[in-house]
């Protein structure tokens, strides 16, 4: 019997790494300098490798023969699972990085918590995983740092960037069905219980930057459910293009 | 990997093991898949086809396909008729597993080898790195992300020598 709550569980984690290491990869050739350029695209590149093994295990767990890019390259925005963070647009240097803090001061706990997991392929790629994430926490919040506590300008820049992405955090904790009865099997990360590290992270960061923490309020939701901002279908075209166009295309 | 290598096997296995050993990183040419710990293990089944594990560096690295292909034309150009390549994750790569031999090779290559024993590191605060040519440790980080995913850009300040820095992981 397919586990549903495991494959689904595994391509929101899948879909998430792919879709904000596309939007990473847009920064190839067009970043601040060629030292950002590379890290951007660094990233990108651990991110590929976690949605690859986890849309493979995915793929697995569903036994019906779709491989790592059938998953990725042959679903439309609806049946895509991520997080809305990931999908939001690059428009600014500040706004990737600020993207890429959150997301990553999140990620970084939940690898490491994802290292218990009963499910040996989990917990195998969250040992990997977590020293990755440990650097693109380290390096986004460097830049943070100094974005916020540089000139006015940059201050501005990082702020607006925080305004704006902060109703995203919100689903990082949300806790459906799907992961609290994975939860209860000890395979998933109960994202609450990490929520303080996170917290701890953010509040550290923000103060060293200089930047107030947006109060509580409304949170975007979604993502989860396959609902998706408008810009999700505009990184899947240029990313699905050549398997749409070549199915079964290899390097 | 030093560990792996002093495992008593069969002398097929140690063939075919010789065999793959040297097959070196397309990025760090200075070392092989051997040296990184890349190598986990090779047997030589029943029916005479070879099972080599490798583990990747980063979980995203690009050099595993390039591993793979190596590893099953040095397989074949040694006589081994049937190759499967498997990739594991676990236990996952660190470079504690690099040999005294192997950063060594880095060093003189002009690669900063990786800094003792991975440990936790901390949200801020950078290690302290060795010139490769030089030997000063008045260094600074440049980039936290280098020319591949293993590895840091950095710069001495004393005889002004950019230079690349195995991270540690």
């Amino acid at each position: 019997m397919t586990d549903t709550a495991l494959f689904t569980y595994c391509m929101r984690l899948a879909d998430d790494s792919a879709i904000l290491s596309q939007r990473l990869g847009e920064w190839c050739g067009h970043a601040s300098h060629l030292e950002e350029d590379i890290a951007l695209t660094n990233i990108a590149l651990d991110l590929i490798g976690h949605a690859r093994e986890l849309y493979t295990y995915a793929g697995q767990i569903e036994g019906k023969g779709r491989d790592e890019d059938a998953l990725c390259f042959h679903r439309v925005e609806r049946e895509f699972n991520n997080l809305l963070l990931v999908e939001q647009p690059n428009d600014d240097f500040a706004y990737a990085i600020m993207r890429q803090f959150l997301f990553s001061a999140f990620m970084h706990p939940f690898w490491e918590a994802m290292m218990n997991s009963k499910d040996e392929q989990l917990a195998g790629l969250a040992a990997k995983a977590e020293k990755e994430a440990a650097y693109h926490l380290r390096h986004s919040a460097e830049w943070v740092i100094r974005l916020g506590d540089g000139t006015e300008e940059s201050h501005n820049r990082i702020s607006d960037a925080l305004e704006f992405l902060w109703m995203y955090t919100g689903e990082m904790f949300e806790c459906d069905e799907v992961v609290s009865s994975l939860v209860a099997k000890e395979v998933a990360v109960d994202p609450m219980s990490i929520k303080h590290l996170w917290d701890e992270t953010v509040n550290t960061v923000l103060a060293r930057a200089n930047l107030e923490r947006p109060t509580e309020s409304w949170m975007q939701t979604g993502g989860r459910k396959g609902e998706h901002s408008e810009h999700l279908g505009h990184i899947l075209s240029p990313m699905q293009y050549l398997q749409r166009s070549f199915p079964q295309a290899q390097w | 990997m030093a560990v792996a290598a002093k495992i008593l096997r069969s002398e097929l296995d140690q063939k075919a093991w010789n065999a793959v050993c040297d097959v070196p990183d397309p990025e760090v040419p200075v070392l092989t898949i051997e040296d990184l710990g890349v190598l986990r293990d090779v047997h030589v089944q029943a029916d005479g086809s070879v099972e080599v594990t490798i583990t990747p560096t980063y979980t995203g690295c690009p050099a595993m396909s390039m591993f793979a292909f190596d590893i099953e034309a040095a397989l074949l150009t040694a006589g081994f008729e049937r190759v499967d390549v498997k990739t594991v994750l676990t236990p996952a790569w660190t470079t504690d597993w690099l040999s005294e031999k192997a950063r060594e090779k880095l060093r003189v290559y002009g690669i900063a080898p990786p800094n003792g024993k991975a440990s936790r590191r901390a949200l801020f605060g950078e290690e302290q790195v060795r010139c490769p040519k030089c030997n000063s440790a008045n260094t600074s980080r440049i980039s936290e992300f280098g020319s591949t995913a293993c590895k840091a850009l950095y710069r001495c300040n004393d005889c002004s020598e950019p230079f690349d820095y195995f991270k540690c992981i």
